[in-house]
């Protein structure tokens, strides 16, 4: 035979492969290269310019909805990463005790039920209290996207976690370290790549959410892609284009990091 | 003096009690925001509907009766609501269909992922990462952006003289599925690689060794070893896809609602919480029967694979 026989091959694998990977790009390519279009249009090409991100850049209300987003991610990011790793260590590198299937059940909650049924609920529970608290700040989003980063943070914390046996902590006890101090020295060093994983997984899984900030948020505490979603109600210009393109800029910067970080992670 | 074995079964305790504080936060803040609201959904659903929106807390059935039924206005009778009905046979039949698509895209790139060099596999895997993780409205926005009647789809069919007027797919079921494809693509791609990483391909050679072809080599071999992975990505896409909002509001407009879309008129103009409620409940309902074949189908496998 003239050619040896390839037992991995496929016929027309690879041909739809590269379908594939064309048809998620061309449509995000398309996206950003007309944010640089000189003219209104997001059809019509009329030459390079960068006025639509200059004109993002001065809109207000992007602005304001950008560093709400900021805000209420950052908050949900952190506050759920440490109650994540809590919940990490709580829950592995022990033998089965009582409700320790329901915590897993429990975590991983939010996962399991369609976002818009949670946005429903928290919309009705949340115009409750605003109405015998006549509170009505960012503090409601900031609650609702801590509980669904939670699970998202927890995932690479708890696998990172499961891959450490306690030698180094009984080490470390042996030499009479305080279960605070092993856990300062030894535990938290050696779990901090998950932790980081799982703060950059839960920034962008709460920087992207549409649906439940959408049913939560209050008049005038638009965060950029609820801002963004308003947009397409109306005649769309390459602003819309601009902002996305910033926003994917960021996302793929954060993906990146968390890809290398979980990455190294499997082959240690 | 209590005995050895009483200061361990304390000692025992005392680390469960430990445990239980340390996982508490996490319990609380989900408990408050994600899993206590479902509950309130629950009672929402069987009050009656207030006048500005909100409820009166009138206890009602009427919530559930809308979700199937109709009240004629003026004589009062009974009949199916054809309008909720057929909503709900949209979404089931588009996230089937998104699901059989993205199935059917998504098993070869998967496959043509798993099967790179080592060295290359990391690239591919990084490039179907990136769309995994990229805002879903701003891949609705860029997929709108191709298919509407000034992108490039039709542009480029009219100069190539295919056609003189431009398709019109925005606001169609087809541009929903197309949406849908799209952006789900990446939840297939992931765990279809995932268990695909890990065939053995002594399995696929032995089947060539016994006269199969590569048809029945794929169909006899690959997909029986992949069938978790296959599983856990129908899952992956059919169950987003069945509440699916942002891509049926940007793509299909008012005409071509998804349940998702029918809920939320129920808490803007529909002012009818209660009905939002009940049908919410209906479609965490139909989540958890596909969930729990999920699990059952997984358990099935764990038995027989050991």
């Amino acid at each position: 035979m003239a050619s040896r026989f390839d037992i991995r091959r496929q016929t027309g694998f690879a041909t739809i492969a590269m379908i594939c990977f064309f048809a998620l790009y061309l449509p995000i390519v398309t996206l950003v290269v007309y944010a640089f279009n000189a003219g209104s249009s997001i059809a019509i090409w009329e030459g390079v310019s960068l006025r639509w991100f200059y004109q993002a850049w001065n809109n207000n209300q992007v602005v304001d909805a950008s560093i709400r987003s900021l805000q209420i991610s950052s908050v949900a990011a952190v506050v759920s990463t440490i109650v994540a790793t809590m919940a990490a260590l709580a829950t592995t590198r022990t033998k089965p005790y009582p409700g320790l299937g329901f915590k897993y059940a429990f975590i991983n909650q939010p996962l399991m039920v369609p976002e818009i049924v949670t946005a429903v609920a928290l919309l009705i529970f949340f115009s409750r209290i605003k109405i015998w608290t006549g509170y009505s700040g960012l503090g409601y989003l900031m609650v609702a996207h801590t509980a669904f980063c939670i699970p998202f943070a927890y995932l690479p914390i708890r696998a990172r976690l499961e891959n450490m046996d306690l030698t180094l902590e009984v080490a470390a006890a042996d030499l009479y370290a305080t279960p605070w101090k092993a856990f300062r020295r030894v535990t938290f060093p050696l779990l901090w790549p998950g932790i980081l994983a799982g703060l950059m997984l839960a920034f962008v899984i709460s920087l992207d959410d549409v649906v439940i900030t959408e049913f939560v948020k209050s008049g005038g505490q638009d965060t950029l892609p609820t801002y963004m979603l308003g947009q397409f109600r109306r005649f769309i210009t390459p602003e819309i284009n601009a902002i996305s393109t910033v926003f994917l800029l960021i996302s793929i910067l954060i993906v990146t990091v968390f890809f290398f970080i979980s990455r190294k992670k499997d082959q240690e | 003096m209590a005995s050895a074995e009483e200061v361990a079964k304390q000692a025992e305790r005392r680390e469960i009690r430990g445990r239980w504080l340390l996982s508490a936060p996490a319990l609380i803040i989900i408990l408050l925001a994600a899993t206590g609201p479902l509950l309130i959904v629950v009672i929402y659903s069987f009050l009656t509907p207030g006048p500005y929106g909100d409820v009166v807390w009138k206890f009602s059935t009427d919530g559930w009766l809308s979700v199937v039924m109709q009240r004629d206005i003026f004589d009062d009778t009974l009949a199916f609501a054809d309008a909720h009905l057929s909503i709900f046979w949209r979404s089931a039949k588009l996230s089937f269909l998104t699901t059989i698509f993205t199935l059917l895209f998504g098993f070869p790139t998967a496959y043509f992922i798993a099967t790179r060099p080592a060295r290359q596999r990391d690239i591919w895997l990084f490039l179907i990462t990136i769309p995994f993780w990229t805002n879903l409205l701003i891949r609705t926005f860029a997929i709108q952006e191709v298919i509407r009647n000034e992108g490039i789809v039709n542009t480029v069919l009219i100069k190539l003289g295919i056609i003189s007027q431009p398709i019109q797919m925005m606001f169609t079921d087809f541009a929903l599925m197309v949406g849908m494809t799209y952006v789900y693509l990446p939840l297939m791609v992931l765990p279809l690689y995932a268990s695909m990483e890990k065939i053995d391909f002594r399995l696929v050679e032995a089947g060539y060794d016994l006269y199969a072809n590569r048809f029945q080599v794929l169909r006899r071999v690959i997909i029986p070893l992949v069938k978790p992975g296959i599983v856990a990505g129908s899952i992956l896409v059919f169950i987003p896809a069945l509440g699916a909002y942002v891509t049926p509001r940007v793509l299909g407009g008012t005409k071509n609602m998804m349940l998702g879309n029918l809920i939320e008129l129920q808490f803007g103009q529909g002012r009818n919480w209660p009905l939002g409620s009940a049908l919410s409940i209906s479609l965490m309902a139909i989540v958890m029967v596909a969930l729990l074949f999920y699990v059952r189908s997984a358990g099935r496998q764990g038995g027989t694979h050991g």
